[in-house]
C-alpha cells in the first residue's frame, strides 16, 4: 500500500550541499523517524519526499513508481506541519475536506471520510469552528485529521509536536502511535527530539550533515551504535566519552559508557573524580564527576542518592556496556 | 499602560509634541475648509475667522456645481485613482509573491530593479513618457494616466509587499500545495488575506499622490473630457482674476473622496504599520 524508496538523493542550495547521497528503503506500514541535529537535512529530505522541494539528484519511489516529476497533490501523501498550517479562513470541516474537494471526490464520500477522521481524533464538537477558536493541541489534531481524511499511502510528519507544551506533547505522541496502529499506514516522521524517536519508531534514521549515520530499531541504536555521533545522539543524559589513554583499557581511541551503566563505589573502579554537581530528578540522580584530564563524567544512579560536593568517588563501568571507538570514531564491535 | 514606566510629565510632554504636530499639519486644510464657506470679502478681510452669520456664503460651491463639468472631473479623478490603485495592488502583490516565494536566478537583482523606482522620481521621464503616449495615441485619455500611475506606484508596492509575504508561513503554502491548490489559488485565497494590512498600507500610500497629482494630468490629459479634479480646480485660477471662493470650495470637495477611502483602509493601515514592531 505504501512503500518508499530513496535512491542516492542529493540536494544543494547554490554551493551548499545539504543532502549528500541518501539511500533508504521504507517498508509498507513501517513507522520511520528521521532524527538529527538542526541543519542535518532531515526536513529537506522530507520535503523532497513530499515533492515540495526538487532533489538535485537521485530518485524517489512511492509504491514502486518513480514520482520525481509528480506534483505533491498526486503523490498519494499527506503531511502534518510543525506550525499546523491550517487554512485560517476555513472551518475545521472545510480544512479537512479541501484536499478531497480539489481531487473532485463526491460530497457523500467526503462527508464519510471527515466523519471517520473526526471520530478517530474526537474532533466532532469542533467541526464548525475556525482554527483561531481552537487551542494548540486541538489545531494539531485537526492537522492530523486533514491528513487522515486523504487516506494517503504515506504520512509525512514534520516535527508535529515541537509547538506543543510538554503535557500535550505526550498526549499527542500517544495519539500518533494509536493512529499508526489503527491505520497501519506507512509513516515518515521528522524530529530532533530523541524521546519521540525512541518511543514511536519502528526504525530510526540518524542523519548528520546530510548523510545517514545509522539506520536501525531504537534498541539497536541504543545497544549497538555504529559510531561516536550516534552513540552521543541517542540516550539522555548523553553517553560519556573518555580518551582510552586515561583508562587502563587499550585497543581503542575512545571509550564510551552511558551514565546509567556507571556505578559509584567507595574504592577501586575504573576512574576516580571529584563530585562537581548533583541533579536530583526523583526517580534518578545524576552525579557529575570532574575527572581532571579525562573530563566531566555523568553517572545516573537509581533513586535518591546523596554525595558531598567536592568529595572524591570512584566510578565503576559495567564491562558489558562499554563501547569502544577507533581513530575514525567508528565503533569497534565485540568479536566474541 | 503601567504607571511604573510612565510618568505623567513625560506623557504630557509626548502628547504636547504630537498635538502640536497635528495642529501644524491640519491647519492649512482647516483654513481651506472654513474659507470655502465664506464670502469673497470675508476671505480677504478675516481669513482666519470662522464663518458667522454675516460672512457665511455658499457662493463658491454654487459656482463649482453650476460649472457643469465639475462632476465629470470628479469622475475622472475617481476612475484614474481606483483603477490605478487596483492595478498597483494586483501586479505589485503578484510580483512580490514571486520574489518572496520562488527561488530563481537573478531573484534579488530583480527585486532591486523593481524597487529602484522608489529612489528615481517618475517625473524625470516626463518627456519620454509624453513621446510614448503621443506615439501610441494615448494623449488625452484616462488610460495614459492610469498607466503612468500604475508604474509610479509599483516600486513601493513590490518593496513593502514582498517583505510582508516573506513572513507568511511556508507551511501554510505547502499545505495548500499538498491539497492540490494551484499557485494562483494559494496566492489569492491563502496569502492575500494574510497580508491585507500591508495591502491597506500600500493602498493609502499609493492613492494619495495619485489623487493629488497635477503634473501628469496637465501634461498628458489636459482636454476638457479628461481633466481631473486637481486640474479642474485650476480653471478658477485666472491670470488676472482668481475666483477664490470657487477654488477653495473645489479643493474642499476634493478632500472628501480621498478621506472616505482613507477611512475604509485606516483600520487595516494601523495594523500594517505597527505589525512589524509589536507582533
Amino acid at each position: 500500500m505504501g512503500s518508499l524508496a530513496l535512491k542516492n538523493i542529493t540536494k544543494s542550495f547554490g554551493q551548499v550541499d545539504v543532502i549528500k547521497g541518501v539511500d533508504l528503503q521504507v517498508q509498507d506500514g513501517e513507522f520511520v523517524i528521521f532524527v538529527g541535529p538542526s541543519g542535518c537535512g532531515k526536513s529537506t529530505l522530507l520535503r523532497i519526499i513530499a515533492g515540495l522541494e526538487d532533489a538535485s539528484g537521485g530518485s524517489v519511489e512511492i509504491d514502486g513508481s518513480e514520482v520525481s516529476s509528480t506534483p505533491p497533490s498526486k503523490r498519494g501523501i499527506a503531511m502534518v506541519f510543525q506550525t499546523y498550517a491550517l487554512y485560517p479562513h476555513l472551518t475545521v470541516r472545510d480544512n479537512m475536506s479541501l484536499g478531497l474537494k480539489q481531487a473532485k471526490h463526491p460530497a457523500a464520500h467526503i462527508a464519510e471520510r471527515v466523519d471517520f477522521a473526526s471520530k478517530m481524533l474526537s474532533l466532532e464538537p469542533y467541526l464548525d469552528r475556525r482554527p483561531a477558536e481552537l487551542s494548540g493541541g486541538q489545531r494539531q489534531r485537526v492537522a492530523i485529521g486533514r491528513a487522515v481524511v486523504r487516506k494517503p499511502k504515506l504520512f509525512l510528519f514534520d516535527e508535529p509536536l515541537s509547538n506543543l507544551d510538554a503535557a500535550l506533547r505526550v498526549n499527542t505522541r500517544l495519539e500518533i502511535a494509536r493512529l499508526h496502529r489503527e491505520l497501519g499506514a506507512t509513516m515518515v516522521y521528522v524530529t530532533h527530539d530523541q524521546t519521540e524517536a525512541m518511543t514511536l519508531a519502528d526504525r530510526i534514521v540518524v542523519l548528520n550533515g546530510g548523510k545517514i549515520e545509522q539506520v536501525g530499531t531504537p534498541m539497536e541504536l541504543y545497544n549497538d551504535p555504529a559510531n561516536l555521533f550516534v552513540a552521543g545522539f541517542i540516550g539522555s543524559p548523553q553517553m560519556n566519552f573518555i580518551e582510552a589513554s586515561h583508562l587502563s583499557r587499550g585497543d581503542a581511541r575512545t571509550i564510551g559508557i552511558r551514565p546509567e551503566h556507571i556505578s559509584l563505589v567507595p574504592s577501586g573502579g575504573d576512574i576516580s573524580g571529584r563530585v562537581s554537581h548533583i541533579e536530583h530528578l526523583g526517580a534518578d540522580t545524576n552525579v557529575y564527576l570532574d575527572c581532571g584530564a579525562a573530563g566531566l563524567i555523568c553517572a545516573r544512579l537509581f533513586g535518591e542518592q546523596n554525595f558531598e560536593i567536592d568529595s572524591t568517588v570512584h566510578a565503576k563501568f559495567d564491562d558489558n556496556r562499554v563501547f569502544r571507538f577507533d581513530d575514525q570514531g567508528q565503533a569497534i564491535r565485540q568479536t566474541s | 499602560m503601567s504607571t511604573a514606566r510612565h510618568s505623567p510629565v513625560r506623557s504630557i510632554a509626548a502628547h504636547a509634541v504630537l498635538a502640536t504636530y497635528t495642529i501644524i499639519a491640519l491647519f492649512p486644510v482647516f483654513v481651506i475648509v472654513i474659507n470655502a464657506f465664506k464670502s469673497r470679502k470675508a476671505i480677504f478681510r478675516t481669513p482666519l475667522e470662522l464663518p458667522n452669520a454675516d460672512t457665511f456664503s455658499l457662493v463658491g460651491f454654487e459656482t463649482v456645481l453650476k460649472q457643469g463639468d465639475f462632476l465629470l472631473y470628479f469622475q475622472n479623478s475617481f476612475i484614474v485613482t481606483v483603477v490605478s490603485l487596483f492595478m498597483v495592488l494586483l501586479f505589485g502583490a503578484m510580483a512580490a509573491f514571486a520574489l518572496a516565494e520562488y527561488r530563481f536566478k537573478g531573484n534579488s537583482l530583480m527585486g532591486l530593479y523593481l524597487a529602484l523606482g522608489i529612489m528615481i522620481p517618475i517625473r524625470l521621464g516626463t518627456v519620454a513618457i509624453l513621446q510614448m503616449m503621443a506615439a501610441s495615441g494615448l494623449v488625452n485619455t484616462l488610460t495614459s494616466l492610469i498607466l503612468v500611475y500604475t508604474a509610479q506606484g509599483l516600486p513601493l508596492a513590490v518593496f513593502i509587499l514582498s517583505e510582508f509575504m516573506r513572513q507568511v508561513s511556508d507551511d501554510l503554502k505547502n499545505a495548500g500545495r499538498i491539497d492540490g491548490l494551484s499557485e494562483y489559488r494559494i496566492f489569492f485565497r491563502l496569502v492575500l488575506p494574510l497580508v491585507r494590512p500591508a495591502m491597506a498600507t500600500v493602498a493609502v500610500f499609493t492613492m494619495i499622490p495619485i489623487w493629488n497629482d497635477l503634473w501628469f494630468p496637465l501634461i498628458l490629459a489636459p482636454a476638457e473630457a479628461t481633466k481631473t479634479i486637481t486640474l479642474g480646480a485650476q480653471v478658477f485660477i485666472g491670470q488676472f482674476v482668481t475666483n477664490w471662493n470657487a477654488v477653495l470650495a473645489a479643493l474642499s470637495l476634493a478632500i472628501l473622496p480621498v478621506l472616505i477611502l482613507y477611512l475604509i483602509f485606516s483600520r487595516q493601515l494601523i495594523r500594517g504599520i505597527t505589525s512589524g514592531a509589536v507582533k
